[in-house]
Parts: structure tokens; C-alpha cells; sequence
């Protein structure tokens, strides 16, 4: 589903990427690990499409349709309701049954007693929670996930941990950690930057 | 349908947000109000009305400047502009819907400014007020995507000014010309020309803008 081959980023005369390679099939999971300022966030970006590589060949054989992407930040409107905000994002996904998608999304990320709480009065991890609903509303085929346990309590981090074992093996991912123990059992393959 | 039901779905959440933090309107009726006010005082007694009919299209222009620069916040914020980008919708939807929310909110300042303008300096006949319409299309629709790219920039605040002035002269021109010349309707003309042109450009370009 994904080959990426040479792929190197510059920003003006600083290189964050430098030749990297990483091949996922359909159904595997990619862990992208490496230190802060490694690259693992400009990498994820340039898979999702939000970036181009200054050079190298990348093939993402997946509609946009269907990527789903948890980025560093959530996303999500402040000032709209966590209802609001899957709502909109849901039409222009297109989600079919988008109310009912939505409603067990929520219920299923402990969200749905703030359903109409604006953005702007939610924690850091009950924001990133809102961030995985949206990254998860139209059912993606390939999900990039960028740090998706940073600011989960416990409780947050074990209903991720349900959520991505359910997935493992019927969606294909990457997702970029600084914790890859968490992950291990899930990774089909890894890829650590430096 | 789909695409229009996009371009209504995200105009309602620019005025829902807007209806909650309360950042761009009242910031828009209150500089529009205080520079009429200032105008009036500064302006010397006997001035004719051509005078201050480029008065008002100063305040309009900086006006808009003003909601302008405050457009693309609420998607700067939490980094949603990426999030936009990303959903499988047509891009230039995302310029469409910022385009008519930035129009509401300055038609909403005018509603209160352009009375004040009557009460304080002189009177605004149809032609007038169809050239401030067709202007304030002009403005956003320029003004949406050149906010779009100063967004992108360190300094926005410094940038916007600089890329949308100059393209608002002619609207200026224009507007002013549909005021006091005896020919009013040939420069409604002129701006629904430079509306047609510049909206197309603007919506075709504005996916070269938030992609890399």
C-alpha cells in the first residue's frame, strides 16, 4: 500500500529526512520510532500528502477518501462542540449513517457526556480522544497515526490499545511512537529514524 | 448538490464560531464606527461629498482588512486547515465557504456603517450601495485567498495589507466612481467584471495554496 524509496526533506539548507525507505503492505503496521527532531512528523506528513519530499519516490496506493490521519494537533475546531465538530467533518467525508457513526464513536472514546462541550473546554486528552474519533469517522483504510497515546490517561491509552488490536491486520498502518514497547505485538514492520 | 452543501456546511461553521468567540465582528463594527467618527471631525467644514465618499471606501477597505486578517485563526488554531485539506470535499469549497462568511461579516459591519456614513457625511443612492456590494464581493473573494497564503507566512499581519491593497485599487476606483460619477452604472459594471475574474482565479488557485 505504501513504498516510499530515497525519500529525503529538506527545509531550506536543513535536511530533517535523508533517504529513507519504508515499504508497508495492505494490512501491515509500520512503527516509526526515533528521537525528538528525527523526522517522524515531517515523514507522516509527507504520507498523508500535507508535504512533498525535496526528494525521493513515494507511492500511497490509497484514495484520500480513505486516510485517516492523527496529526500533533487535534484538528478540531475550539470554539465547535465535539458533536459539531465530527458532524462537519463527518459530511465532508461523506460518512454514511454519519449520527449513529458519530454517537458510538463517542460512546466508545468516553466522550459522549461532552458531546456538546465546546473544544475549547476540553483537557489535552480528551482532545486528543475528539482527534481519534475524527482520524477513525469514515472507517479509513489507512490510518497515520503521529504520537496517539501523547496526553491519554490510562484509560484513554488501554481504549486505544482495544481499538488499534481490533483494527490490526484489517487496516493498514503507521504510526510514529516514542514508546514502541506499547505497540510491538501489533508492528509488522519498523522503521527508526535518527 | 454535494459541492454546495460543502460550501453551506463549512459558511456555518465560520458563523457558529464566530457567534461563540466573538473575535471578528464586534473588532469590525467597532473600527468601522470609530474611523466614521474620526473622519467626521478631521474633515473641514465645507468639504464636498466627493471627499468623503473616499473617506468611507478608506474605512470599508481597512475594514475588511481587519475581518480579514482574523479569517483563518480559528483553522490555524488546533492546526484544523490540515484537517480540511485532507477531507476527500473539492479544496476550493474551504475558500467558497471562508469567502461568503467574511461577506457576511462585513455586509453585517456596513449594515451599521453605512447609516452612520448617511447621518454624518452624505447620502448613498442605489448605485452606490450596488457599488459597495459589488466591491465587498471583490474584497473577500480576493481577500480569502491572500489571507489563505499570509496565513501560511511568519508575519501575516505585515503580509496581508501588502498582497491585498494593491489588488483592491480597482475596486476603490470603482466603488468611488459608482458614487459620485454621473455614470455610475459603467463602473458597476467594471466591478462585476473584476468580481467574475477575480472569483474565478481565487477558486481555481486556491488548492495551489494549502498544498505543498
Amino acid at each position: 500500500m505504501i513504498r516510499a524509496r530515497g525519500i529525503e526533506k529538506r527545509y531550506g539548507r536543513r535536511r530533517v529526512l535523508d533517504g529513507v525507505d519504508l515499504g508497508v503492505p495492505a494490512g501491515g503496521f509500520a512503527l516509526v520510532t526515533g528521537p525528538n527532531g528525527s523526522g517522524k512528523t515531517t515523514l507522516l506528513r509527507i504520507l498523508v500528502g500535507l508535504a512533498a519530499p525535496t526528494r525521493g519516490a513515494l507511492l500511497v496506493d490509497v484514495d484520500r477518501a480513505r486516510l485517516g490521519y492523527l496529526a500533533h494537533e487535534p484538528l478540531v475546531y475550539r470554539e465547535l462542540t465535539a458533536l459539531e465538530n465530527l458532524d462537519l467533518f463527518g459530511r465532508l467525508y461523506r460518512v454514511p449513517e454519519r449520527r449513529e457513526r458519530i454517537g458510538m464513536l463517542l460512546e466508545r472514546f468516553g466522550l459522549w457526556d461532552a458531546r456538546s462541550d465546546r473544544v475549547s473546554l476540553f483537557s489535552r486528552g480528551m482532545a486528543q480522544r475528539l482527534a481519534l474519533c475524527r482520524a477513525l469517522l469514515h472507517d479509513p483504510d489507512l490510518l497515520v497515526l503521529d504520537e496517539p497515546y501523547a496526553a491519554l490517561d490510562e484509560q484513554g491509552a488501554s481504549l486505544l490499545d482495544h481499538e488499534l488490536a481490533a483494527l490490526a491486520g484489517e487496516r493498514t498502518f503507521v504510526v510514529s511512537t516514542h514508546d514502541p514497547t506499547r505497540l510491538d505485538r501489533l508492528a509488522t514492520g519498523r522503521l527508526a529514524l535518527r | 448538490m454535494t459541492y454546495l452543501g460543502d460550501v453551506a456546511a463549512l459558511t456555518r461553521k465560520d458563523l457558529r464560531v464566530e457567534l461563540r468567540a466573538r473575535d471578528t465582528l464586534p473588532a469590525m463594527l467597532l473600527f468601522v464606527l470609530s474611523t466614521l467618527v474620526v473622519f467626521h471631525f478631521a474633515l473641514p467644514g465645507g468639504t464636498g461629498d466627493d471627499a468623503a465618499y473616499g473617506l468611507l471606501w478608506v474605512a470599508i477597505v481597512f475594514t475588511a482588512l481587519l475581518g480579514l486578517a482574523r479569517a483563518w485563526v480559528p483553522e490555524q488554531e488546533h492546526g484544523v486547515l490540515d484537517g480540511l485539506v485532507l477531507a476527500p470535499c473539492d479544496r476550493s469549497a474551504i475558500w467558497l465557504g471562508k469567502t461568503l462568511a467574511t461577506l457576511a461579516f462585513l455586509v453585517a459591519a456596513q449594515a451599521v456603517a453605512l447609516p452612520a456614513f448617511v447621518l454624518f457625511f452624505a447620502p448613498l443612492d442605489s448605485t452606490a450601495l450596488a457599488g459597495v456590494l459589488l466591491a465587498d464581493i471583490g474584497i473577500c473573494a480576493v481577500g480569502s485567498l491572500m489571507a489563505a497564503m499570509a496565513a501560511a507566512g511568519r508575519s501575516r499581519e505585515l503580509l496581508l495589507p501588502l498582497l491585498v491593497l494593491p489588488l483592491a485599487i480597482p475596486l476603490i476606483v470603482g466603488g468611488v466612481g459608482a458614487a459620485i460619477s454621473p455614470e455610475g452604472e459603467r463602473y458597476l459594471l467594471f466591478l462585476l467584471l473584476y468580481d467574475g475574474v477575480f472569483a474565478v482565479l481565487s477558486w481555481a488557485s486556491f488548492e495551489y495554496v494549502v498544498t505543498e
